[in-house]
């Protein structure tokens, strides 16, 4: 479907989010691939029931755990990344066995348009569905949507709209898996080569416009490093897009007006370094870097989303790490420093959903790391096994043999002194030589 | 109530201020624990007696040897499941760090249940006590003998202001509930159960439900009936049935029928003598509330043997129930009590079909010789967990998850299943700032070329030995010089 349409989705992506085509091609239609054909050549693998390690007492059974489908899964997906944040999940629930309800988010209407044209045309349409209400009443039709019961959701999005989704799920007891933004942060040591930093931060920032979850939400810069961070991303900005981004063929726009408007109110906070031109009618900001920004300034409120990175100056490791820690666990941590006591003294003393030293935004094109966040940016994962895992139950199996009841014998009533001593001795035996033993 | 928001603020200052960190911590503190079973274990066994009429065997064998147990494996392996996993590498990252750190998630709430107050208390808060957390223990205030026993001795043995207990009813629980955790393990009803996920909701905290169901059991016309009534009946009325895994109800196939309720009869004089009231083997139901609500439970079925009550004491008899109509009381609830219904079916498919028009229990028994019937019906169900030929052995088997689904719950436990429930798995990258010509790659202005050099270093999964990642080393330089160049073209 992605390799016989890719010039459509090209098109749908260049509409909805301006995407440059290095982007779509890369960070949509690649890893998407890349998942769907890493999925398929392990999934046998993944299907094998698991064969446990047993005790004495279960020595002659059979133990093991069998993965099986849950049922109906419904994926919502995320504007920032259309197609991706729709079908990673929908390939983990497809491999596991599911079928699968897609509602694709209408903000990106074009793309969400064409993939339910495209869907049914390649896969079982019994299956799955697509669901797409268009632009009408998103909030309501997804209330409307939550109403039904399903075996597994999984939502990709704000933490609003996810407590909300846990909320209705929990009418059914429906396991959830929440992915959502919030407000990464990434922290300079004085001892790092600023002009890769610079680089990695800027490209990680202003790719998609800023529309990425695990963009760096806001720099913390070691003062003795500030200047020297500001030269080189200034450099870098401009390597990158030019003297006028917004005739870059390779700088995207805001997904809607609404969007737009609320990034422009973050824009007075702080100073201006960099940046900071606008055009609604483009749904355009320029890569914004803003500098003196306070920690309880607008701009360090919510999570961004934007092309806009505030620079916020500290004068020691203990102050950035403290200023990670008043805020709810990010998606995503982020260290530059040649120090690997920095490295490791930032990795534990916070937490994250992933956490990534000298790079940004590269841990979720790898489908060996889990992908997803704790506390306030979410629960649960996906990407390769994980969403397998993720949408699939283990069922812990044992298959006994009906004879033997030489030794069950012992546990049955009436109760025998002489037959607790038996079974406290066995059980003593196995737990010496690993696991531990109850009666059989 | 303040109490509870002084009791949840004092177990985060203590995770924040990172004592639980170390390994040693956490050992003494499961060793501890250890401790605790080992020199109260007639304490413990009094309590369960008040409670439940339970006897010494039942506590060892129920309560105490699982603990114990388990203690032993986290101390074995804690080391083991808390280091860093380290996973397969692309060739954009084979230079790089990239692992798994399982980290603790903070405050974990724990609400236990009542029907083996001990160990659905204490198994989880080992397993969130080994990952490293901070507890909040809930005991359940139905069984009040081992809650209080258990809001006694915790303080005594572990570290006070990271673990704490605290006790009470729905009010408190309620209160508990309005306060932020990082996880929340719930033993119980699903329609509490719901409440639970609800409260949870607000914060954003992930959630552990161990649920209930009705447990079908499948008898199959070839089989030793004496053997299978054995294990079903020690299964269904130890703790006079109050198991979240207890065999529920019996499907069996219609020729063995009459046997069935025989030999059940023989079994339940063999286990509990002609008057199971008299017997120092059967337990009490928990309360009076729960003696009536059994008892409504058998209108319009027939009592093929027991039926006797005495609701002063809490007795309920071992009771066999036929002529039962799906749609009854009795088929429509969990009993969690000492009734026995016996439906009848034709054939293998006409079971699965029974049972699969009904919410996903939390355990699925059948009794079969043939393995491949067997592997039928685990195959068209679906349920927490299987035990075929016996009852509830999955459950002590600790290299196994224990958990529900659908209805039945969601999450899992026991041994690594607890460690990895209670942590945070934190995907890692620890990149170097070298290599940064590979890396260029990715940077705009695009091109298709460098579109085409991505795709290659994403897609290869690699994994190496030392010699290896030696060769590989010297592969990626080679690599930088040679993207260098073409680039340059």
């Amino acid at each position: 479907m992605l390799e016989n349409n890719e010039s459509q989705f090209l098109k749908a992506l260049q509409h909805d989010l301006h995407k440059p085509k290095f982007e779509a091609l890369l960070s949509e239609i690649a890893v998407i691939k890349n998942e769907a054909i890493y999925a398929a050549n392990n999934l046998e693998e993944w299907m094998e029931p698991e064969y446990v390690e047993k005790t004495l007492s279960t020595a002659l059974d059979e133990c093991y755990v069998l993965k099986e489908p849950l049922g109906v899964v419904l994926v919502i997906g995320h504007w920032s990344f259309p197609l991706q944040l729709c079908l990673i999940p929908f390939i983990g629930a497809v491999s596991a066995g599911n079928c699968v309800v897609v509602r694709p988010s209408e903000t990106a209407s074009n793309t969400a348009e064409l993939l339910q044209n495209l869907l049914p045309k390649y896969l079982d349409n019994e299956c799955y569905h697509v669901i797409y209400g268009g632009h009408k009443d998103a909030q309501n039709d997804l209330s409307d949507l939550l109403q039904h019961k399903f075996d597994h959701v999984f939502y990709t999005g704000d933490a609003t709209t996810g407590k909300l989704v846990m909320q209705a799920a929990t009418k059914f007891l429906t396991p959830v898996t929440l992915v959502l933004a919030g407000k990464n942060p990434c922290y300079i040591d004085r001892n790092c080569d600023i002009y890769m930093a610079a680089r990695r931060i800027a490209w990680a920032r202003f790719v998609n416009a800023g529309q990425n979850l695990l963009a760096p939400d806001y720099v913390l810069c070691h003062a003795d490093v500030h200047d020297k961070l500001l030269k080189e991303l200034y450099t870098c900005v401009t390597e990158f897009y030019g003297e006028a981004p917004e005739k870059s063929p390779d700088f995207g726009r805001l997904v809607s007006i609404e969007h737009y408007q609320k990034l422009k109110e973050l824009l007075g906070c702080g100073k201006l370094f960099i940046g900071g031109k606008s055009d609604e009618g483009i749904k355009y900001i320029a890569p914004t870097i803003l500098l003196d920004v306070k920690e309880n300034d607008p701009i360090m409120e919510k999570d961004i989303f934007g092309p806009v990175l505030p620079i916020i100056k500290v004068c020691a490791l203990e102050e950035a790490i403290n200023i990670i820690r008043k805020r709810e666990k990010p998606l995503a941590v982020y260290v530059y420093s040649s120090n690997f006591k920095v490295i490791s003294e930032v990795m534990s003393r916070t937490s994250s959903g992933c956490f990534c030293s000298n790079d940004s935004g590269m841990q979720n094109m790898f489908l060996t790391l889990p992908f997803g966040g704790v506390g306030g940016s979410g629960m649960g994962c996906c990407h390769g096994k994980y969403g397998f895992d993720t949408f699939s139950h283990r069922r812990a199996c044992i298959l006994r043999n009906i004879g033997i009841e030489c030794v069950t014998y012992l546990r049955y009533p009436p109760y025998v002194d002489k037959n607790l001593s038996l079974i406290l001795w066995a059980s003593s035996l196995s737990r010496r030589s690993s696991g531990w033993c109850q009666i059989s | 109530m303040d109490q509870m928001k002084n009791t949840v603020g004092k177990a985060r200052a203590a995770f924040n201020s990172r004592k639980a960190c170390s390994l040693e911590f956490r050992k003494q503190q499961l060793q501890a624990l250890r401790r605790l079973l080992t020199e109260n274990e007639d304490r413990i066994a009094d309590a369960l007696h008040k409670d439940l009429n339970k006897n010494k065997l039942d506590t060892q064998v129920f309560e105490i040897i699982g603990l114990e147990g388990e203690i032993a494996l986290l101390l074995e392996k804690l080391t083991e499941w808390a280091a860093p996993r380290p996973v397969e590498r692309n060739l954009l990252t084979l230079m790089d760090e990239v692992y798994i750190q399982p980290e603790p998630l903070g405050v974990v709430l724990i609400i236990g249940a009542w029907n083996y107050p001990f160990v659905l208390s204490l198994q989880p808060l080992l397993g969130a006590i080994a990952a490293g957390n901070a507890v909040v223990l809930k005991p359940s205030e139905v069984s009040e003998n081992s809650a209080a026993l258990i809001k006694e001795l915790i303080p005594k043995y572990l570290d006070k202001d990271l673990y704490q207990v605290v006790c009470g009813g729905v009010a408190e629980t309620t209160e508990l509930l309005k306060e932020k955790f990082d996880h929340i393990m719930y033993t119980g009803n699903s329609t509490v159960g719901k409440i639970v996920m609800e409260a949870a909701a607000k914060h954003l905290t992930p959630v552990t439900l161990e649920l209930g169901g009705k447990s079908p059991c499948y008898i199959d016309k070839n089989v030793d009936i004496d053997t299978v009534c054995r294990r079903i009946a020690w299964g269904k009325f130890t703790n006079c049935g109050q198991t979240c895994i207890a065999p529920d109800y019996i499907l069996c196939d219609k020729s063995i029928h009459e046997k069935v309720i025989e030999r059940l009869k023989e079994t339940i004089k063999e286990f509990y003598g002609e008057d199971p009231k008299k017997s120092p083997d059967y337990c009490r139901i928990i309360n009076t509330h729960h003696v009536k609500r059994i008892l409504s439970l058998l209108e319009g079925s027939k009592v093929a043997y027991g039926g006797q009550y005495d609701e002063a004491s809490c007795y309920i008899a071992p009771t066999i129930l036929t002529d039962v109509s799906p749609t009854s009381k009795v088929m429509k609830e969990e009993i969690f009590g000492p009734l026995l219904p016996i439906l009848t079916v034709n054939n293998v498919d006409e079971a699965i079909q029974f049972i699969n028009q009904r919410d996903k229990p939390l355990a699925l028994y059948a009794f079969c010789h043939d393995k491949k019937v067997l592997k039928k019906i685990v195959a068209e169900t679906s349920s927490g967990g299987v035990t075929a030929n016996d009852t509830m052995i999955h459950f002590t088997i600790s290299t196994l998850p224990f958990g529900g689904v659908g209805n039945s719950g969601m999450g899992a436990y026991h041994g690594k299943f607890s460690f990895d429930t209670f942590s945070h798995h934190r995907a890692c990258l620890i990149k170097s700032l070298k290599m940064e010509t590979v890396n260029k790659v990715r940077y705009p202005p695009g091109s298709p070329e460098k579109v085409k050099w991505i795709k290659r270093l994403i897609t290869k999964q690699v994994n190496f030995g030392k010699l290896g990642l030696v060769f590989i080393g010297l592969l990626g330089a080679l690599l930088a010089v040679l993207m260098k160049v073409l680039l340059l073209h």
